[in-house]
């Protein structure tokens, strides 16, 4: 019986080593350590034997036992480590073939601009107020200090609409008379808003004018708010908007809706003040036109401009988004292309 | 406006380098675009940056000042001359030239009075006149026909002063001019090229330009003199003045010369016109335009004898507006019919100019003139805007005197005027300036308490450095304890009468001269109004974000269009389901196809689609922008629409395969299912469409809490044939927002996730093919209720294993109660009420399995 047992144990651990898939592996499990294997088999004839040889026998039996079991774990073990790696090997893709085409979608870029200037202003407490496109002639200029026949009429080319007293826009600034009426509570209110909005101008179509155009203005009124108040306002707008550092130059101007009024240039972004042709080597870019608020303008929203003041601003998102992407033609922005919109 | 450094130098003197000089006027508000150099190096000023400028520079050894003494007869050619020439060294140099300016010299001996021209000695870089196109080139010697030449005389082409290469530069003696001076010092300039905004009238001239640099610099104002010769009779009794519109003519000024002599201009006056892009014409005309640039005041020059003819006798200058039907032929050689409102210039016998704009060609100045009658005169400048807007005619008089010339400037300029052409041609003026003045603007004085200026600039102005300010730019200053009172000088129409109007004057006036850069930047302090969101923003961003998240790209298209494009939306014979309001019309469009504005934004939306399938088989976008509908009020309503539309394949061809399908009507659903999910919004249904631009069979209409809102589904056929939008389905929507935004919920509740298993079941369902699925579901949601958690339909068949005109619906249920695990039994249950809901309420039949 001694034999046997040696026998079983070479026999199976040859049979083992012969092993390399996970079905002979079991098959060589049950065939020595299942229920009805060769071990089991061996454990059932201790019965018949010597009394004084079963301890010994049934040592042995154990130990073979305990042995191949080790032997088992082993082999499994290695099996399964090959098996992976042959799995890994197979699974190798070509990782250079094009993805799966996903569907992106995206913002039209004015609407990409337009959020960044409400949230930057959104964040000095300026709210946004909703103004209408077509407008009476007296909002786009009378009440704005433009009365028939002002010489900075001519500044804008007007569609007028067939009723002569009814325009499209020209300037989102008619809202500034709007908000003043409409949030001012007759002139006993502050007021901190922006209006964003589309504009109109009968402009030859180019690569640089456009017949309609987004601006957004600012307004601002208190009963002290100070040109150095539209200075600091203006210079933290442009750090958040261009870049921490952004330096920043006003320059006397005009318009007829504020007075003091200034030109607002922040020094070019693109070579960083040291000039380049998009701002025409000057090291500026003009980004406002602002002005504090002008007293004909406070009395038409119904303030008294000897106990209210204010400032006004206005940017051309347009402008803006145009140096920031290199977009060379305006007319890119309504014509809608989607070879265009897909690079935002 | 261009403005020679050399001619603003007559008026201030100038000591900062010009380059910073443009950099202040720029930030001051005369904003110079460009600087154009004649002959000066450009000079770097540390904090101002300019373009590069590629002019030619001159030499200051090589390029001088030269005396003509002789001009000879070149001995082997005609067309050549050898002009002697003094340029300081220590003889004659001769230099063969082709100038025929010179020509008229030849051969006469030492010429006395010389004349004076610009030389180029041997090495001298400058302008090939002979080039079409700028190219430089530098003077060699070389012989010409015989004679040996190295140096020239130079053109104003050759040295980049202008286009002219007839001849050379020719100089009048004048005592002054020493041989051999460096040229750059006698005709080197930088022009300044200023671009005025209109409240900047008082500066459109030289003088107006030297007064911004005086104070700007806080220089001395040297004015020209204005006084004049007079030796003649007096003018009362030569002429008479009859105004009849004071309110348009309030001022009109008369001198007279007579006996002087119509001819060229000296070089100075021709070289400072063509400088600022003047055609010079002859001395007396000269004089009027070099006074409208000089003073800003137009002037006017009639030939006086004429006058006296056309009056036979003593003529009297009448202003006037038009008779009917009255005509005028103009300096332009135009026969201009004259509008009830355009202030005229007449005489007894009819029309001689439109008062400020342009003269009439009968009374002009010609060669054979001999006495002159010189106008300035004062207009309203919105009357001169009309004329102007009525004749289309736009002249340096009508751009000056449309923005505004201050009455006070009329007289200086006939007395300067007058005693410059009798420099000039000769003759004797007559005694006195007849001046009418019914109406002289009112002088405006402004009290600004210096608290003012100081709160509402955010910096401490001293009482003394804001009159300082104000009196560098003119204005009578008195100082009463804290309170500044402003007198206007007399050049300046913009100050207001306006109390507080009149304060912001003169606080704009302080701060751009103490300068912008001084006012320090604050942060407001002033009380903050209520912080509030704007919920019609934010949810438009909310819509946004949603349908950018579907893969779909935002569109803004223009907000014009014409009826006839809109009309193409529907189809023959339908009645149109597009806004039935009045179309907001534009009177001067850009073009015909933009006339209104729209009502709808499919129809931009669809030419968007038709230029993109040049390009894009699949096409996803949408358009969030108003419609104007007229109500018959002043103003349309402006209402915001969301437009969407889809084309080509639900998604794209890829080499790992996938179906390639076409995108059909449920694609659009479910973009707009999405969408409506994002905004949290389930009052909603869609019923079958009745929008006549969609297909009436693939299309429907939105309803939210039981309105109509919008519509959705694929574009009639007929209209996408119109489009040619043929080739694939093209799916499309339109949705009032306003709806979306009132009913959107800002809070919503979630459900608690389920602790207990679910049970899971399928049921087919077969019924007729004409109930439609939302009914079959609801019966079956009805009848499941409580615990029946979802139903999805993953099949829809017809076909051979099912009775003709029947459709089998095949739906996964989940059943579940939260508060306990369900047995089999219980599903079984809930299932037995759902199949008889069916069969009762859809005549519904089990599939078998």
């Amino acid at each position: 019986m001694t034999d046997s047992i040696e026998q079983i144990r070479r026999e199976a651990l040859d049979a083992l080593r012969e092993v390399t898939g996970g079905g002979a592996l079991t098959g060589w499990r049950s065939q020595y350590l299942g229920r009805r294997g060769a071990v089991n088999k061996l454990f059932g004839a201790i019965g018949g034997l010597p009394p004084e040889e079963r301890a010994a026998f049934g040592q042995r039996v154990n130990a073979l036992q305990g042995e191949l079991s080790r032997a088992f774990e082993e082999r499994e073990t290695l099996i399964q480590s090959q098996l992976m790696a042959r799995d890994l090997e197979e699974g190798e893709i070509d990782i250079s073939l094009p993805a799966y085409p996903r569907r992106q979608g995206g913002l039209h870029p004015s609407t990409r601009t337009h959020r960044e200037f409400q949230r930057i202003w959104a964040d000095m407490g300026f709210q946004v107020y909703q103004s209408r496109d077509v407008e009476e002639d007296e909002f786009n200029f009378s009440l704005l200090n433009l009365p028939p026949h002002h010489p900075a009429r001519d500044m804008q080319d007007t569609f007028y609409t067939t009723d002569p007293r009814v325009l499209l826009r020209t300037h989102t600034s008619p809202g500034q008379i709007r908000a003043m009426r409409e949030l001012g509570a007759g002139g006993s209110r502050p007021i901190r808003v922006i209006l964003p909005g589309m504009c109109y101008r009968q402009e030859q179509v180019t690569a640089r004018s456009e017949i309609q155009f987004t601006q957004v203005e600012g307004l601002a009124i208190g009963r002290n708010i100070r040109m150095s108040d539209l200075k600091g306002t203006i210079a933290e707008f442009a750090k958040r908007m261009y870049s921490p550092g952004a330096k920043v130059r006003y320059r006397a101007s005009y318009f007829p809706f504020t007075e003091p009024s200034m030109e607002v240039d922040v020094e070019c972004f693109l070579c960083d003040g040291e000039g380049c042709r998009v701002c025409k080597y000057t090291g500026w870019l003009e980004i406002a036109g602002s002005g504090m608020v002008h007293p004909d303008v406070l009395r038409n929203g119904g303030y008294d401009p000897s106990q209210w003041s204010g400032f006004a601003f206005g940017m051309g998102p347009e402008r803006i988004t145009m140096l920031k992407h290199g977009i060379q033609d305006i007319r890119y922005f309504w014509a809608n292309d989607l070879r265009f919109l897909r690079q935002f | 406006m261009l403005v020679p450094i050399s001619w603003l130098r007559d008026f201030v003197d100038i000591d900062v380098p010009v380059e910073l000089l443009a950099e202040r006027l720029t930030v001051a508000g005369l904003e110079v675009a460009h600087l154009k150099y004649i002959g000066l190096p450009q000079q770097s000023v540390p904090g101002v940056r300019m373009p590069t400028s590629d002019h030619l520079v001159w030499d200051r050894e090589k390029l001088l000042l030269a005396r003509i003494a002789e001009v000879k007869a070149h001995p082997n050619a005609d067309r050549l001359v050898l002009a002697m020439v003094d340029y300081g060294g220590e003889e004659l140099e001769q230099c063969v030239t082709g100038a025929s300016n010179l020509f008229g010299y030849k051969d006469k001996g030492a010429l006395d009075p010389p004349i004076w021209s610009a030389f180029a000695r041997e090495g001298a870089e400058v302008w090939d006149g002979q080039s079409d196109k700028p190219k430089r080139m530098t003077l060699k010697g070389r012989e010409l026909r015989g004679i040996y030449n190295k140096s020239m005389v130079c053109s104003e082409k050759e040295l980049g002063i202008s286009d002219e290469h007839e001849g050379v530069i020719v100089m009048e003696h004048e005592g002054r001019y020493v041989a051999g001076t460096p040229l750059a010092d006698v005709l080197g300039d930088v022009l300044l090229d200023i671009e005025f905004t209109p409240n900047l009238a008082r500066c459109f001239s030289m003088i107006g330009v030297a007064r911004e640099v005086a104070a700007i610099l806080d220089a001395e104002m040297k004015y020209p003199s204005y006084d004049f010769v007079a030796e003649g009779a007096p003018i009362e009794g030569q002429v008479n003045i009859d105004i009849r519109e004071p309110a348009l003519n309030p001022r009109f000024t008369l001198t007279l010369l007579r006996d002087t002599a119509v001819k060229e201009s000296p070089f100075w006056l021709r070289h400072r016109l063509k400088l600022i892009g003047q055609r010079p014409r002859n001395n007396v005309v000269d004089v009027t335009n070099y006074l409208t640039f000089e003073l800003g005041q137009p002037m006017h020059a009639f030939d006086y004898d004429k006058l006296v003819e056309r009056a036979g006798g003593l003529p009297t200058i009448i202003t006037r507006l038009p008779q009917p039907g009255e005509q005028l032929e103009t300096l332009d050689d135009a026969l201009r019919d004259l509008g009830a409102e355009t202030i005229l210039v007449a005489d007894t016998a009819g029309a001689l100019s439109l008062g400020g704009v342009i003269g009439g060609g009968e009374t002009e100045i010609s060669a054979a003139t001999r006495n002159v009658l010189l106008e300035a005169a004062a207009w309203n400048n919105i009357s001169i805007r009309k004329t102007i807007r009525e004749q289309r005619v736009h002249t340096e008089a009508s751009a000056r005197f449309s923005r505004g010339v201050h009455p006070s400037q009329a007289i200086l300029g006939c007395q300067r005027g007058i005693e410059l052409m009798r420099q000039l041609g000769g003759g004797v003026i007559a005694s006195g300036v007849l001046d009418v003045y019914p109406q002289a603007p009112e002088t405006v004085t402004v009290a600004l308490p210096i608290e003012r200026v100081s709160r509402l600039l955010g910096m401490d102005v001293r009482v003394e450095q804001a009159a300082a300010v104000l009196r560098r730019l003119e204005f009578d200053v008195a100082v009463d304890g804290d309170i500044i009172r402003a007198t206007a000088p007399d050049h300046r129409l913009d100050i207001s009468a306006d109390p507080v109007v009149g304060q912001h004057d003169l606080l704009e006036e302080i701060a751009r001269i103490i300068g912008y850069d001084e006012i320090p930047e604050s942060i407001m302090a002033d009380e903050m109004p209520p912080q509030r969101e704007n919920i019609a923003v934010l949810l438009e961003e909310r819509i946004r974000d949603a349908l950018v998240g579907q893969g779909l790209n935002e569109v803004i298209n223009y907000r014009f269009t014409s009826r006839e494009s809109e009309a193409l939306l529907v189809p023959t014979g339908l009645a149109s389901s597009l806004p039935q309001a009045d179309y907001v019309e534009i009177a001067n469009p850009a073009a015909s196809e933009r006339n209104v504005l729209r009502h709808t934004l499919m129809i931009n939306m669809l030419e968007t689609a038709v230029n993109n399938a040049r390009f894009q088989k699949t096409q996803q976008v949408f358009e969030l922008g108003k419609v104007y509908l007229g109500t018959g009020d002043l103003l349309p309503e402006e209402p915001l629409h969301l437009g969407i539309l889809l084309t080509g394949l639900r998604s794209q061809p890829w080499w790992g395969g996938g179906t390639a399908d076409e995108m059909d009507f449920f694609d659009l659903k479910g973009v707009l299912e999405s969408l409506l999910h994002a905004l949290h919004i389930d009052d909603f249904s869609l019923e079958r469409g009745r929008h006549s631009s969609l297909h009436p069979g693939c299309s429907a209409d939105l309803l939210l809490a039981g309105e109509r809102i919008g519509s959705i589904g694929e574009l009639h056929p007929e209209v996408a044939a119109r489009f040619k939008l043929t080739e694939a389905k093209l799916l499309c929507g339109e949705i009032e927002v306003e709806p979306l935004i009132t009913h959107h919920r800002r809070l919503h509740t979630i459900e608690a996730l389920p602790s207990t298993p679910a049970v899971l079941e399928d049921i087919a369902l077969v019924v007729n093919a004409n109930t439609p699925a939302s009914e079959v579901e609801a019966v079956i949601r009805q009848a499941g209720g409580r615990l029946l958690k979802d139903v999805l339909l993953f099949d829809v068949y017809t076909g051979d294993q099912i009775p003709p005109g029947k459709k089998s619906l095949a739906y996964a249920l989940t059943y579940q109660d939260e508060s306990k695990t369900l047995t089999d039994k219980n599903a079984a249950r809930i299932r037995k009420k759902i199949i008889g809901a069916a069969r009762h309420r859809l005549k519904a039949e089990l599939r078998s399995q």
